[in-house]
């Protein structure tokens, strides 16, 4: 029995250790605001930025910043245990992008009534008055400018539309979706539209996706893209069947990766969003609420901007040096 | 059958002596003591409450994972079946408008169910465990996601929701269902320590083709241990559906394995026939308390599951070094 007692020394040796490694979650100094931020998940360089932009808001207003992220997009559990942990802390605000929209409300409600303010980020809750505020790209105009993008790039040549979507019952695809299809003028379910995929916004599901597609209808000219892995997927697919030069594929996100491949002509254009810029409007929001009560409300755009080389006439554009300069990721 | 109880009642004291729970216990009681001293927020009984309320869901899974495993199996399937349990008496109450007390019924029963097949594939063809659990979890999965439509189920009747609702300690609101989650887990470790089904358990995991010989009847207890784990995953989903308010056909995925770092953390043997339940509490309590003194303390979460990785690791060493010695 007594081997055991060394094993739980070295456990406390390993917590300390543990720790001390860990210590990038900020300045411990009990008097400072505390800002609590939840991502969907800790690996995705667009929460990466999000974070960074988090930390550099909060270390320039004297803010502590604690952060946390659910193991995979969809983890609604981790996340109800972070806004949990964080209110205990006595964290004055909690900036979140939900990863279940519906599903956190009731955790968002304990926090709210304990009188925390509640942000989301990016993604708005189901309602989106749930949280007290949301500052977010607006996924239909990021839609709406790579279709009118299209539109002009195709030059009345007639279209056979691919569309590499996100999920189902997930607002985010559903409002870039049809923002596309109002950009490019064209209703759900006309002709043109020859085939509709979900790709979870995965690089490998997107060339799979584009695979069928072309398998169905090898005439394809235009591929609507939920994210820029998508794109780089339906890419690959296109490439392998000799399309890859006479397809425009469009996209929306703007990672630098994604814009990467806008400079190198593997995507036409992109709609590229700010997460950098949420979460530094978040933070500052917190700050105002700890000084002064003033509670953040309602909807805050954080802009969008159609990043290309090809510019077109008739929609306002960047040039991929512009895209590069602001990526994430 | 005396001669059998007369076997096992002698290696009682032994398979206690050489449980390893000790270990856990006192890495439990360090991370609690070097928590308080890093925050002041940790050593409050609110605090606590809300530990217990976090770890209650994958705990209770992980008492149906801890029988499991004392049979020398495994379960990798049991957070999939818990959700799947959810959807079904959350959706066939507000969706079908079932009465409440049906609807979860009927998620308990699914649950079952589940363990029942489980354990009837085990015994009846001597599929591996691991092979059928891992079959099961993509079933279930895809179960879960079919029957829901991928939808969260959303105005649950109060019924479903009772164990989310709190009681005053003190100052200290506590929910039923923490409180349900520890009457479980003394539940059985009366069951495992005090009846001759509990020995059976332990006999079976140990040696099956000794169990066997002394006339236990070894596949029906073994179909009996999984169907039972079923069930204790169907309360684990009333639980998890109590805790966040909804029906959510993504809950459960790290819960699979989560319990099983449970069930390893709080000494119990992969390799079968050692280990106690109230361990296994031990061990969800030590991943629960460490995920919310980090977050106290400011740590990232990622560092949550570098630490929890780790321990997970001694705790095996740890049990494979007992093991040579006792050799």
């Amino acid at each position: 029995m007594n081997a055991k007692l060394p094993a739980g020394i070295l456990v406390t040796v390993l917590l300390v250790a543990g720790c001390g490694g860990g210590g990038g979650g900020g300045t411990q100094s009990a008097s400072a605001t505390k800002v609590g931020l939840i991502t969907k998940t800790e690996t995705n360089p667009f929460f990466v930025k999000m974070k960074e932009g988090a930390q550099k808001a909060a270390q320039a207003g004297g803010l502590e910043l604690m952060s946390a992220a659910g193991k995979f997009d969809g983890d609604n559990a981790s996340q109800i245990t972070a806004i949990e942990n964080m209110v205990a802390a006595g964290v004055k605000g909690i900036l979140i992008t939900p990863s279940d929209t519906k599903a956190i409300v009731p955790a968002i409600k304990k926090a709210r009534d304990a009188g925390v303010l509640v942000i989301a980020l990016d993604t708005p809750t189901e309602p989106q008055d749930a949280t007290d505020a949301l500052f977010a790209t607006d996924n239909f105009k990021a839609g709406e400018l790579i279709g009118q993008y299209a539109k002009a790039a195709m030059a009345g040549e007639p279209a056979k539309i691919a569309t590499l979507d996100l999920a189902p019952g997930i607002t985010v695809g559903q409002l870039r979706h049809d923002g596309f299809l109002k950009g490019f003028g064209v209703q759900e379910g006309d002709p043109s539209i020859v085939c509709s995929q979900d790709t979870r916004g995965d690089q490998a599901k997107g060339q799979t996706a584009m695979e069928n597609c072309l398998q169905k209808a090898p005439d394809i000219n235009l591929v609507y893209t939920i994210n820029e892995p998508a794109a780089l997927g339906a890419h690959t697919a296109l490439k392998a069947k000799g399309r890859d030069k006479d397809v425009l594929v469009v996209s929306v996100d703007g990672g630098c990766t994604g814009t990467k491949a806008v400079q190198s002509g593997q995507i036409a254009a992109t709609s590229q969003q700010y997460p950098l810029k949420m979460a530094e409007e978040g933070v500052k929001a917190v700050a105002t609420f700890a000084k002064s009560g003033q509670k953040a409300s309602g909807y805050t755009d954080t802009g969008v901007t159609l990043i290309t080389d090809k510019a077109v006439t008739g929609v306002d554009a960047e040039d991929t040096a512009f895209g590069l300069a602001n990526c994430w990721g | 059958m005396a001669v059998t109880q007369a076997t096992t009642h002698a290696t009682l004291p032994r398979r206690l002596a050489a449980t390893p729970v000790a270990g856990p216990l006192v890495a439990l009681l360090l991370a609690c003591l070097f928590f308080g001293v890093n925050s002041g927020q940790f050593f409050t009984g609110p605090n606590f409450s809300l530990i217990i309320q976090q770890v209650m869901v994958v705990g209770t899974l992980a008492i149906g994972q801890t029988l499991i495993i004392l049979t020398a199996g495994i379960d990798l399937a049991c957070g999939a079946i818990m959700a799947f349990g959810g959807i079904v008496m959350t959706k066939l109450a507000v969706d079908t408008g079932l009465p409440p007390v049906l609807a979860l019924a009927a998620g308990l029963a699914v649950c079952a169910g589940f363990g029942l097949v489980n354990g009837l594939l085990v015994t009846r063809i001597s599929l591996p465990p691991f092979i059928v659990t891992l079959g099961m979890l993509n079933v279930v999965f895809a179960l879960t996601h079919i029957y829901s439509d991928e939808q969260t189920v959303t105005e649950l009747p109060a019924l479903l929701t009772v164990l989310g609702q709190t009681f005053q300690v003190g100052q200290t609101n506590v929910t039923y269902g923490s409180l349900l989650t520890i009457l479980l887990f003394v539940l059985f470790a009366y069951l495992l320590g005090s009846t001759a089904w509990g020995r059976h358990v332990y006999a079976l995991g140990n040696s099956p083709e000794v169990a066997r010989l002394t006339g236990i009847r070894t596949g029906r207890l073994t179909v009996g241990v999984y169907t039972v784990a079923g069930l204790v995953y169907g309360i684990a989903a009333l639980l998890l559906v109590s805790r966040t308010g909804v029906g959510d056909p993504q809950a459960g995925q790290t819960d699979n394995l989560d319990s099983i770092t449970a069930v390893v953390l709080g000494g119990t043997s992969l390799f079968g026939g050692r280990g106690l339940v109230l361990g296994t509490l031990v061990g969800a309590l030590i991943v629960g308390v460490f995920r919310n003194g980090l977050q106290l303390m400011g740590v990232p979460s990622i560092y949550q599951t570098l630490i929890t990785g780790i321990l997970v690791i001694l705790a095996v060493t740890v049990d494979q070094l007992s093991r040579r010695r006792n050799r």
